[in-house]
Parts: C-alpha cells; structure tokens; sequence
C-alpha cells in the first residue's frame, strides 16, 4: 500500500504555524478592532483547521473523492449557517411581520 | 460482439479470482476478501470515516448554529459572559490539542514507516496523556463555573449587565465543551485500544489503516476546538463594560 509518507520536519512545521496562529489569536483579541475582530478570529481559525486537514489528516495526497466528501461536509455547514441567518437578520424589515 | 471495456470494468470472473486470493497470489494477512488490494481497502476505510466525519461536522455544526443566533440577539451579553472565562487556561488547553495532534500525526507515521511497535505506542501514549490533560484542565475549569454559580439552572447568579444572554451563553459553553470532551474521552478509549494494537506488532507500512483513521478522528476532534476556542473564550477580550 502506498500512502505517501510526509517528512517528519513538516509536521513539525505545521504544529509550529497552529503554535504561532493561536498566540497570534490570543494576541488580536485583546486590542479591540470593532467587527474586524470576528474577521481575523475566524481567518485565523480557518487557517489553523485547513492546515489540520491538508496536512495532519492528509487529504492533500487523498483522492478525489475524499477531497469531495470533506469539501461537502462544509459546503452544508455554511448552507445551514447562511440560509438560517438570512432568517434572523432580515427579521422585521417588512413592517407588521415578525420581528 | 464488441471486446469487454476492462479498462472500465474488469470482467466478473477476474473480480472473483482476485478477490479470494486463493489464486496463487500472495497477499497480506489483513487483506479482506472483497477488495482487490491493500490500498483500495485503506481508501475504503479513509472514505468511510470521512463521511462519519462529515455527520460529526453537521453534528457540532448545529451548536454552531444556535451559537450564531443567540450571539446575534445579545452580542454585548455574549461579551460580557465570555469575558468571565478563563483565558490562560483555554490558551493552554488549545496548546496541548495542538501538541497532541502532532504526537498523532507521529504515531500515524511511525506505523506507515514500519517503526518498531515502541516508537508507535510512544507516540500514540504521547497523543494520549496529552488528551487527558486537557480533560484535566477541563475539570478545573468546571470546577470554578460550579463554585461561581455560573452553570445554568436554578442556581444560576450573574453579577453583570446581561444576566439572561450569560446563562444562554454558558448553556451553550457547556454543551459545545461538554459535548468536545466526549469525544476526547471517546478518543482516549480509542487509542488505547490502537496502542494495544500497535504493541501486539498489528501495524507496518503495508496496513496502518486503523492508525491512520483513529487519527482522523482525533484531528477532527481538535478542529473542533480551534474553533471553540476563539469564539467562546475571546470574544470577551477588549470588553469594557455595558
């Protein structure tokens, strides 16, 4: 069987960069930068899981399918995550209707 | 009659012939009989627990979910409550996820490299004292939201601005984190048993799907709280008050 073997060094790196990510989250949640704190937060946490995913979980040498199966997974989320919010935040636009 | 498309579909009888390696073809003791070989076998197994994972994602993802709604009600109660939890300790906590997920992506390699069965229990041990350090500093942590009263119900006593959006705040705290420590808990049990595995010699370059898909787990189980992390113990960061 052939998985592709990573070299030890990078994941030593990766584990480096979530090292670096979280002091660098740590770091921007206490200086108050209005709504672009949510902004870098989640960049950075992206950042962080889409390096777990590429490189711990392999999936940047797994095939196809696999890379369609993990990218559905999310495509779901953010179809729940949008579609509920466009719910919320468009509550009491139209007057008289539900707020 | 037109030539069989094998390059599409092998013909049925070969399917038969290969599958039971009773052909003359030597396999490997853990190729099972319905798959050709070894590396369609570990792509079945990878593929299968992705899809578990998949569930795993619309699973938290539903917290997720009430999170979002109940933080966009209340943003400044969300603040507020979230500025009373224990930041050094979540920092730590999220460091430990991190070192525990590289020991495991260790273990996984020392299993596909054919490492002696003690350079793979070693890390998969690493992976799991890491894991039950973090349990531990969760405890602690619970430990202060029950003494503060601070855990939802009856007994539930907020001195700030926002006491209603806190105790929504740490419902949710403590079903997201609760619900992430069964699955670290879970995944303890799991390595455990991938630990006795890898002692009794199971594992080698040719078959370390069980390393392999074990770690898929519990790398997800930390994706889950790099998100966690941020979004309920740094929300608070620069609040100043009401």
């Amino acid at each position: 069987m052939s998985g592709h073997v990573a070299p030890k060094m990078m994941y030593v790196m990766v584990w480096l960069a979530l090292v670096i990510g979280t002091g660098l989250t740590v770091l921007a949640a206490e200086v108050d930068l209005g709504a672009f704190n949510n902004v870098a937060m989640l960049a950075i946490a992206c950042t962080k899981a889409a390096l777990v995913i590429l490189f711990f979980m392999h999936v940047r040498w797994s095939s196809r399918l696999t890379w369609l199966v993990v990218a559905s997974g999310f495509f779901w989320l953010i179809i729940m995550f949008s579609l509920t919010m466009t719910d919320y935040y468009s509550r009491g636009w139209v007057p008289g209707t539900l707020r | 009659m037109p030539e069989w498309p094998s390059q599409y579909h092998p013909p049925p009888v070969a399917i038969h012939r290969a599958g039971h390696g009773d052909t003359g073809t030597p396999h490997h003791p853990w190729l099972q009989h319905h798959f050709d070989n070894m590396a369609q076998q570990a792509e079945a197994s990878t593929l299968g627990m992705w899809v578990f994972l998949v569930t795993e994602i619309m699973f938290f993802g539903g917290l997720f979910m009430a999170y979002i709604v109940y933080r966009h009600q209340s943003p400044e109660g969300f603040q507020e409550a979230s500025s009373e939890l224990n930041r050094v300790w979540g920092t730590i906590n999220t460091l430990v996820l991190i070192c525990s997920s590289l020991t495991m992506a260790l273990a996984v390699r020392a299993a596909q490299t054919s490492k002696s069965a003690k350079a793979q229990v070693g890390w998969l041990l690493g992976t799991i004292v890491f894991g039950l350090a973090f349990l531990g500093i969760k405890a602690i942590e619970y430990y202060d939201k029950f003494t503060h009263n601070h855990v939802p119900g009856p007994h539930f006593h907020w001195e700030g601005h926002f006491p209603k959006p806190a105790e929504q705040f740490y419902s949710l705290y403590f079903a997201m984190t609760g619900l992430h420590a069964l699955h670290m808990i879970v995944g303890v049990g799991i390595m455990t048993v991938i630990a006795v595995l890898a002692w009794k010699k199971n594992f080698d370059e040719e078959y370390y799907t069980p390393v392999e898909v074990a770690g898929l787990y519990w790398h997800f189980v930390d994706i889950v709280w790099i998100f966690l992390f941020p979004l309920l113990y740094l929300i608070g960061g620069h609040f100043k008050g009401a």
